[in-house]
């Protein structure tokens, strides 16, 4: 391999913080003049970072579990992305400060006058609410630190014992990732609605973390190999193997998603329904729709030729657009909650693409900075370049 | 021992080799991935045309080495999963709205949602299955039955632990020697001919008039119809379930422990009324004591066919399809007068409705078999029978 490590532009970081202040600024502003739509607003961030980042360690751990080789050359782009976990935990401070505001099961006085809140008491209430998300985050966060190191480690000496420690660490996280994952989603999204309940939401929710998580590790792959920050000899059939992952994945969610709304729709019990009817009335319906077409019809049409998945001027442009599905995903997922009847787009809602794009420049250009943007001395490295279909 | 028994009827009836035919390609075996990688770049970079590579598993980069084309046939698949999807459209509609539409929880005859998992089904098997099918025709050069490759140690090998290439003996460049000098110099484990199988069967002019042959064929038939029926039968019979005739329920007009007063059967709450029972009140009275109330049905079409139907069932056995008392049971019951008799004419609908449900004179009481309202319909049917014998002037003028 050719590879030569070579640093990360500072305008990266310098584009990024701007943007991050504008992003800041505006969520700020919407905290003094709407505080309950910022909170709201903020939560959409987080869950947003949340897919990113702990998909992206989904996906290094997936690849020492199936023992992949043609994903090791994007590992490391993978791994920095997942360089987001630790800030989560800083960011989830405030999100408890506007508990009060998202989650209705927080209101005592609701609470006590509703059976079926009481009945669902023990699992929501503050205190075990905190420690759920606590637990998730520390052990995210230590799996990152973990999973990373030992793959850091071996670009210095190329020891395949780091490869096999992080096999069983991946096969430790992998059932616990299941259960996280499924705590989060129940935890910072279901429970918006503390009346409803679906048990596919975990599985829902990971599927688009999955795709997110594959979009972000392509575009951002296309742009470093582009720039000449990637081995030369990295062909387009790697590329063709992270665009067919983010296809299926994507079918995966889609059937995800109908499996949820067809049990709901079929059974037409009115403790469920009452969930799809708040996301179909008014222009939520468009927003249900272009859910539809954006994230599966379009896409799978798109990506489901070969031509396209070989080419990667058209991953780098697919790549965005799933990322803009999944965060239209989660909007359709926590904002029917705010705004009944109608859904709705502010200035406020601008903090978002500011924040996102921002925050995921300065991270990464904070975290590559001091490392190999490639694996270089990983045992499967030479086998992941020499990946042909 | 099996193995040894299969081997044995290879032997004798398959005779896989040596073969007689013409020469259908020149072989060789090589022993790793890299080696074949190797072996297929130099024989596509030599202008071969007509080889194929055959290996125990995928060889990342193949396509590349072998110099292929970009193959057609996802347009295969996914022209066969469409029409899956239409196909399975088109049945599930067909079946729902036009042969045997039902309502299933209250959703429309033809819902997308319902039918969604159904098309997805049919676009799955019809794209795998055409696959396979095509997959089968290609290799096989369909109407043959057999790739030439078959049954030879070549293709043993390559689906078990070894890497093959071949180049035809149709391909424009072939030269006997040349290709084995090429398989040599590659480094090739072992090159084979392999010949077109030609199959002898021997001196029988017809091999279906064989007494063997139709001797084998009975046994075989014979033994298999015995095996199923003792299997089916005996070995793994089972008895009908009988759990859905003996419940654990109460009979009608039987004891029960259940109740305090042994009695099956529950009366009704005191005064209830069940619904299309209402008693009539003026039951057993005569004529005169009948409070005259008004029909309290509309006269409309769909209450006068009803009234048609229920008195060409009911009434008109005796009183005739025109009331005039011309029955079809004349001789064996007494003929009733004409209903169109001034008498009747004159008689407001409560005594016609107290008629039907009271009965008169050997008219039996129809109150059982005729509902409340089915009576009512039939004095309005009444009321046009009688005008269609009687109409005045004004019902012949056009509007």
């Amino acid at each position: 391999m050719d590879y030569i490590k070579k640093q990360l532009p500072d305008s990266l970081a310098k584009t990024g913080g701007i943007m991050l202040a504008v992003g800041v600024i505006i969520l700020v502003m919407a905290f003094i003049f709407t505080p309950e739509r910022a909170f709201f607003d903020y939560l959409w961030i987080y869950l947003f970072m949340v897919s990113i980042s702990v998909g992206s360690l989904a996906l290094v751990a997936l690849e020492y579990l199936v023992g992949a080789t043609w994903s090791t050359p994007f590992r490391r782009i993978t791994e920095i992305l997942a360089s987001m976990t630790p800030v989560l935990i800083i960011l989830a401070i405030p999100l408890f400060f506007g508990m009060h505001d998202l989650f209705h099961w927080t209101h005592t006085e609701v609470v006590e006058n509703d059976a079926i809140l009481t009945a669902k008491s023990p699992y929501l209430n503050v205190e075990f609410f905190i420690a759920r998300t606590a637990f998730c985050l520390l052990l995210w966060v230590m799996f990152y630190f973990l999973l990373t190191r030992n793959s850091e480690k071996q670009d210095l000496d190329g020891d395949p014992k780091y490869t096999k420690r992080n096999v069983t660490l991946s096969t430790i996280f992998a059932p616990l990732f299941v259960v996280t994952i499924t705590i989060a989603a129940i935890d910072w999204a279901m429970s918006l609605e503390p009346h409803w309940f679906s048990t596919i939401f975990g599985v829902y929710y990971f599927a688009g973390t999955i795709v997110a998580a594959l979009a972000a590790t392509t575009y951002a792959s296309v742009k470093l190999k582009e720039g000449g920050y990637l081995d030369k000899s990295l062909g387009d059939d790697s590329f063709y193997s992270l665009g067919t992952l983010m296809f299926g994945f994507n079918v995966f969610w889609a059937y995800i998603a109908f499996s949820q709304f067809i049990l709901i729709w079929y059974a037409d019990l009115p403790e469920e329904t009452f969930w799809l009817i708040h996301r179909w009335e008014g222009s939520w319906k468009f927003v249900s729709l272009a859910l539809l077409f954006f994230h599966f019809v379009f896409p799978f049409l798109i990506l489901v030729g070969r031509n396209i998945k070989t080419n990667i001027r058209a991953l780098k442009w697919m790549a965005p657009w799933m990322l803009a599905a999944h965060a239209l995903d989660l909007y359709w997922l926590i904002f029917p909650t705010l705004f009944r009847g109608n859904a709705s787009i502010g200035w406020q809602e601008l903090s978002f693409p500011f924040i996102i794009i921002g925050l995921s420049m300065v991270v990464f250009k904070l975290s590559a900075g001091r490392k190999n943007l490639m694996a270089v001395k990983d045992p499967k490295m030479q086998m992941g370049l020499d990946f042909h279909l | 021992m099996i193995g040894k028994i299969l081997k044995k009827f290879d032997e004798k009836f398959l005779k896989s080799e040596p073969r007689t035919g013409e020469l259908y390609a020149v072989a060789a075996l090589f022993d790793t991935p890299d080696q074949i990688i190797n072996a297929a770049e130099k024989v596509s970079g030599s202008g071969y045309k007509k080889f194929d590579v055959l290996t125990p598993y995928p060889v990342h980069g193949m396509d590349g080495a072998m110099n292929l084309k970009p193959t057609g046939i996802g347009w295969v698949g996914l022209i066969a999963g469409m029409s899956g999807t239409f196909l399975a459209f088109l049945m599930i509609w067909w079946m729902v709205e036009i042969n045997y539409p039902n309502i299933f929880g209250g959703k429309p005859y033809f819902n997308l949602t319902a039918s969604i998992p159904i098309m997805f089904e049919l676009t799955v098997l019809l794209s795998a299955l055409t696959l396979v099918g095509s997959l089968i025709t290609l290799f096989l050069k369909l109407p043959a039955n057999a790739n030439p490759l078959m049954d030879t140690d070549f293709i043993k090998r390559v689906t078990s632990d070894k890497f093959g290439i071949y180049i035809e003996a149709k391909d424009a460049k072939f030269k006997f020697e040349e290709v084995n000098a090429l398989f040599a110099e590659l480094g090739s484990s072992k090159v084979s001919n392999i010949h077109e199988a030609v199959y002898d069967i021997g001196d029988t002019n017809n091999p279906l008039l064989n007494i063997k042959f139709i001797g084998v064929l009975l046994g075989t038939t014979a033994s298999v119809v015995v095996i199923t029926y003792f299997v089916l039968n005996v070995l793994l019979f089972l008895p009908p379930f009988d759990w859905m005739q003996r419940q654990p329920k109460v009979l009608p007009q039987t004891q029960s422990e259940f109740f305090k007063d042994g009695y099956s059967m529950r009366k009704p709450v005191e005064g209830t009324v069940a619904r299309g029972f209402m008693p009539y009140e003026f039951n057993g009275m005569p004529d005169s004591m009948v409070v005259i109330t008004p029909n309290p049905l509309p006269v409309t079409k769909k209450v006068l066919d009803l009234g048609k139907k229920r008195y060409d069932t009911y009434c008109s056995p005796c009183h005739g399809y025109y009331g005039k008392g011309d029955s079809r049971l004349r001789g064996q019951f007494p003929v009733p007068p004409t209903l169109h008799s001034v008498k009747v004419a004159n008689w407001k609908d409560a005594n016609i409705y107290h008629v039907i449900t009271n009965g008169q004179n050997t008219m039996p009481s129809y109150a059982s078999s005729i509902s409340r309202d089915d009576r009512w319909a039939i004095v309005h049917y009444l009321r046009v029978l009688q005008r269609s014998t009687n109409a005045p002037e004004s019902d012949f003028e056009t509007k």
